[in-house]
């Protein structure tokens, strides 16, 4: 192509299949895809990263004890508080502990730790990798004969997807505990009493879709994060952007996969 | 320091590109790129920034695909390669980025392991130790091995950014803007340093760069690219004595503002 058709081509306005904002969206939508679908391509195939998913683990799961510990605890305690006044209108304080119970494990165990753990390490992963990309470490590592995608992206969504639904087990014990707190103030139930009220009512299944909620919600934070932080482009701005996005998409798929969860689980219960 | 006779082996092709193309969306970078790199031969790039040097680098390491012509690296099309033939020859090409690129979350010593333990994985502890000793003394930092790269000024990152390519022992050294944002003196060692990584592992070279001085220093041969072609190639002193105008203002900023 000369010069002259070069320059005729670029004065051309851009055509977009629907509207530029579509286009973009669509686009995106697409290249999500395709990460997904490297991510599984590639996790199967050896070589595997077991140190770095160790250190990984580490970094997502024992670092995030504290703020677990602190919101599983106050969870609890806050909502048996506000269940109490309901229940005693009707004389049934007695229904506390396995209120309480069936809201902490069915619903309130997954889906908070899902968006704290969104908020606290999905912004982690976007903005670490935002940054590597930015300062070309991910281009450092391909050209050292590493995988970037093996070693960075793919260690980080099993982590992820391993460390949620144990700190999601975590969470639900200290928000039994923190609730246990309350009642006991309140009631004097002891605690074995208040475990036998509170599990009367928990099935294997609530148990088994809160894990398997936990492992969704893990694989999307890992997953959100890494293609947002793999995909930065615009230097510092883009890191900023990336950590912003890799929260707020990874909260919102949390809460649409909830209802989708909740509406199947729904149709195993007896 | 000043620039050793060297043997250039001009029977021993490293690098071959033929009428290479790459664009990106609208973006022509490189229109038609020809280039021949002998073994010992440090090649120096020379262009305005956004005339696609870097670009250049990035096809020849397998970072970025060409859109047309071939790129043939120690005898491999690398277009053409499989993901693990393509690891392969990446490591015997050592790629210094304009930034240094190290590891922030790990330390120098860390940092220069690392192509080892994930590619040699039959090293003893003491021969990796060795390695690195080694690499850090012929860029002249064995003092900052447990220093963390944000501890290290510009020039001392680059310099491990090189000690980091070093210690898979390239035969070929990608460098990208080895001397951008140093001092005058800090780019004179890290144009000493290039030569003599070149005189001590008799490795070949390309020096991206729009620094003259690096150019004079460093290159056997300067390739000047404009609008995605080379415009003129040969010595320092060819390329300027050409008389071409759309040099004269590069040589006068260089070295007269």
């Amino acid at each position: 192509m000369d010069d002259a058709s070069m320059k005729l081509k670029q004065r051309q306005p851009r055509r977009y299949v629907l509207t530029k904002k579509l286009d973009a969206f669509f686009t995106d939508v697409y290249s999500f895809g395709q990460f997904i679908a490297r991510f599984f391509r590639t996790v199967f195939l050896p070589p595997y990263e077991f140190k770095e998913i160790i250190k990984q683990s580490y970094a997502i799961g024992v670092k995030s004890l504290p703020l677990i510990t602190l919101t599983g605890f106050i969870t609890g305690i806050v909502f048996t508080k506000q269940s109490r006044p309901s229940l005693s209108e009707f004389g049934a304080t007695s229904w506390l502990p396995s209120l309480v119970a069936i809201a902490i494990i069915r619903a309130l165990a997954p889906l908070v730790t899902g968006l704290i753990t969104a908020g606290k390490v999905g912004s982690n992963i976007g903005a670490e990798l935002g940054s590597m990309k930015v300062t070309e470490q991910i281009d450092a590592m391909e050209v050292s004969a590493t995988n970037p995608f093996r070693f960075l992206v793919v260690t980080r969504i099993l982590s992820t997807t391993f460390m949620v639904p144990l700190l999601m087990l975590y969470m639900a014990l200290l928000a039994l505990l923190g609730a246990f707190v309350n009642v006991h103030a309140n009631e004097q139930t002891s605690f074995v009493s208040f475990i036998e009220n509170g599990f009367q009512t928990i099935s294997f299944l609530d148990i088994f879709s809160s894990i398997f909620k936990s492992v969704i919600f893990g694989f999307t934070i890992g997953i959100v994060g890494c293609y947002q932080g793999y995909n930065t482009t615009q230097g510092t701005q883009g890191v900023g952007r990336a950590a912003n996005s890799s929260v707020v998409m990874s909260m919102f798929l949390i809460f649409i996969e909830e209802i989708i969860i909740v509406q199947i689980t729904n149709w195993f219960r007896p | 320091m000043e620039k050793k006779e060297k043997h250039i082996d001009r029977t021993k092709q490293v690098i071959t590109i033929r009428d290479l193309h790459k664009s990106f969306g609208t973006n022509h970078v490189l229109r038609g790129i020809d280039l021949d790199i002998f073994q010992g031969e440090n090649v120096v790039v020379l262009g305005r920034s956004g005339t696609g040097k870097s670009v250049l680098i990035k096809i020849i390491a397998g970072l970025l695909k060409p859109d047309k012509g071939t790129v043939n690296v120690l005898g491999e099309n690398v277009a053409s390669l499989s993901y693990r033939k393509l690891e392969e020859l990446r490591l015997r090409i050592g790629f210094s980025f304009q930034n240094s690129a190290l590891y922030d979350s790990m330390t120098v010593r860390e940092n220069l392991e690392f192509p080892l333990l994930r590619n040699s994985k039959h090293l003893t502890t003491a021969q990796v130790n060795s390695a690195v000793e080694k690499a850090l003394e012929a860029v002249g930092l064995s003092h900052a091995i447990n220093q963390w790269p944000a501890e290290l000024s510009g020039g001392q990152r680059k310099r491990i950014g090189i000690a980091r390519t070093l210690i898979m022992q390239p035969a070929i050294m990608l460098y990208d803007e080895p001397t951008a944002g140093l001092d005058p003196i800090t780019s004179m060692e890290i144009n000493d340093l290039i030569n003599e990584v070149q005189q001590r592992f008799n490795t070949s070279s390309i020096i991206i760069t729009h620094d003259l001085t690096c150019a004079r220093a460093t290159g056997d041969k300067l390739a000047v690219l404009l609008d995605g072609r080379f415009v003129q190639m040969g010595s320092f002193e060819e390329v300027f004595a050409s008389g071409d105008e759309r040099l004269k203002s590069f040589y006068d900023y260089n070295f007269i503002t």
